[in-house]
């Protein structure tokens, strides 16, 4: 299967400390990955280094491209969306204000609102409060409300930044399987940074484990699950 | 009683053009946390644009959008040449831009059109506009002026694209990159926005102050005023502040002339107006330092 993104030895860069040492990973079109790891891994840093939102070097291609010196909104312009840890909520904003944003760049105004009311199908939730300022939902809305958000750009990768961060297991739940919907019915292949390893390998075809900036294990989800020392580390058993 | 009222008539008049520069003030506010010294300026600079082309046979509201469309180019030239560069300096540098650019208008005004004080039409006929006795004609036009322009910017952010995508920018710059807006042009067209803005109301106030390189250093006093009594992250904060400003200080002075009036003791005047309005600042800061319309900020430590 060909690559749809592909990473080879980036490192990244916090001022003068260095955070990522020579990372490559690759992405399959279609396919959901997930990047595993403690806490100060370098997960969140790596989706970061992706859309060059921090000081990075070596390579990155989108769909054979290579997109490394590129302006952030330039990267999200050639369809990857990234749902950024924290939500990256416009509070002030109202819900249908915050889904309306994201389809800016487009021009397909047709298409813009029929792509609207099929996101709304996964998430009613939303419908129900379109009207509503934005910083006002719970965090599982404003999380539902990232993901809906980063489809209205179309995207063909999504990155998404711990969806599981802070919520109940059932509204978790909800989301993994809408999630899952969202990558088959939509075609949007994802890259799944998580704290929550056991969640994330249900869900993921493929897993690349980070410790301290560096890749150490990668493989398919059943065979990194069945790994001793990721059991022990991340699952817990 | 009519008295009153055409006092009120003014106190609005006035209001409008600090409405329409703190509205200014607070654009460039809410994106970038920065309050531009140099707004007052660069809307006296925009006066003398149109003043000179109508000097040159230029019809007034042809003068009028031409240096409106001018102050745009202006702004926006400026935020990415001057500005740009500083983007990631400490607060007090940009300062210093900022008193460097009154400066730099001030003088060039001065320069190219002299510091003599030069009369500036009013575009609104005298004979049948406004209600005799209460408002006069160019009073009555500049507040409908500032509020069909007030009107339009409203319309602008509502409920286009590209006022969201600017909204979206000025709320949360990394996010609104995330959705693939060009967060570093949206700061450019701001300040073009907010440059158009304080050129209506000089514009607007020159016929009343007269028009001279100075002209709008009190101003931008009241409108940095009207800024902080609405609140200084709130744009509609800010109109309401300059409406708030505008006929409170005249509706004191009339006080304090009535007063003295009937009882011969001075106490305040049209002499202590800005004196007011800084105690407006002062008051409104000690009671309720968000301003009347602003949000407080909590910040989680």
């Amino acid at each position: 299967m060909p690559a749809l993104l592909e990473v080879n030895g980036l490192k990244a860069f916090y001022g003068q400390t260095q955070s990522l040492y020579d990372i490559g990973f690759d992405i399959p079109v279609g396919g959901i990955t997930t990047l595993l790891g403690a806490n100060g891994a370098g997960k969140t840093t790596t989706l970061r280094a992706i859309c060059n939102m921090i000081r990075t070097e070596g390579t990155v291609r989108f769909d054979g491209k290579e997109i490394g010196g590129m302006a952030t909104e330039e990267i999200v312009r050639l369809s990857i969306a990234h749902v950024p840890e924290g939500r990256g909520t416009f509070t002030s904003l109202t819900v249908d204000e915050n889904l309306r944003v994201a389809a800016y760049t487009r021009k397909d105004k047709a298409a813009v609102r029929a792509d609207l009311e099929r996101i709304l199908g996964y998430f009613p939730r939303l419908r129900e409060r379109l009207q509503q300022q934005a910083g006002t939902l719970s965090g599982g809305e404003q999380q539902m409300l990232a993901i809906a958000r980063a489809l209205m750009l179309k995207p063909r990768l999504m990155l998404l930044d711990e969806p599981s961060f802070g919520l109940a297991p059932l509204i978790v739940q909800e989301i993994f399987r809408i999630m899952r919907r969202i990558n088959i019915e939509e075609k949007v292949s994802m890259l799944l940074v998580e704290q929550n390893a056991a969640l994330a390998l249900d869900l993921a075809s493929h897993a690349y484990v980070l410790e301290t900036g560096r890749i150490v294990m990668s493989g398919s989800s059943s065979v990194v699950k069945n790994d001793d020392n990721v059991r022990k580390s991340y699952l817990g058993y | 009683m009519e008295q009153f009222l055409q006092q009120l008539a003014s106190g609005l008049a006035n209001g409008a053009i600090y409405a329409a520069l703190a509205l200014a003030l607070v654009m460039i506010y809410v994106s970038t946390d920065h309050i531009n010294f140099a707004q007052g300026e660069m809307a006296m600079f925009s006066t003398y644009i149109s003043w000179q082309l109508m000097s040159w046979g230029a019809d007034f509201w042809v003068a009028f959008v031409a240096a409106v469309a001018f102050s745009f180019v202006m702004g926006v030239t400026i935020e990415r040449v001057i500005l740009r560069p500083l983007h990631s300096a400490p607060v007090l540098s940009i300062i210093v831009v900022f008193i460097g650019l009154l400066a730099i208008f001030n003088s060039v005004a001065g320069a190219i059109w002299s510091y003599l004080i030069k009369s500036f039409p009013s575009p609104f006929p005298k004979s049948d506009f406004g209600i005799a006795g209460v408002i006069g004609a160019h009073q009555l036009g500049v507040v409908l002026v500032t509020l069909v322009v007030l009107g339009l910017l409203f319309v602008f952010f509502r409920f286009t694209p590209l006022g969201l995508a600017m909204r979206a920018a000025a709320q949360n710059p990394q996010m609104a990159r995330l959705v693939g807006v060009r967060v570093d042009w949206m700061l450019a067209l701001g300040w073009g926005l907010a440059a158009s803005v304080g050129a209506v109301a000089g514009i607007m106030v020159a016929h009343i102050v007269y028009l001279d390189p100075n002209m709008m250093g009190g101003i931008l006093l009241y409108a940095f005023a009207s800024a902080l009594v609405g609140g200084i992250s709130s744009p509609g904060g800010a109109v309401a502040g300059g409406f708030i400003v505008g006929v409170l200080e005249n509706m004191v002075a009339y006080a304090g002339n009535q007063i003295e009036k009937a009882t011969g003791v001075y106490i305040i005047g049209n002499g202590e107006k800005l004196t007011v309005a800084l105690i407006i600042v002062i008051v409104v800061l000690t009671v309720k330092p968000a301003g009347l319309f602003g949000r407080v900020v909590v910040k989680r430590v």
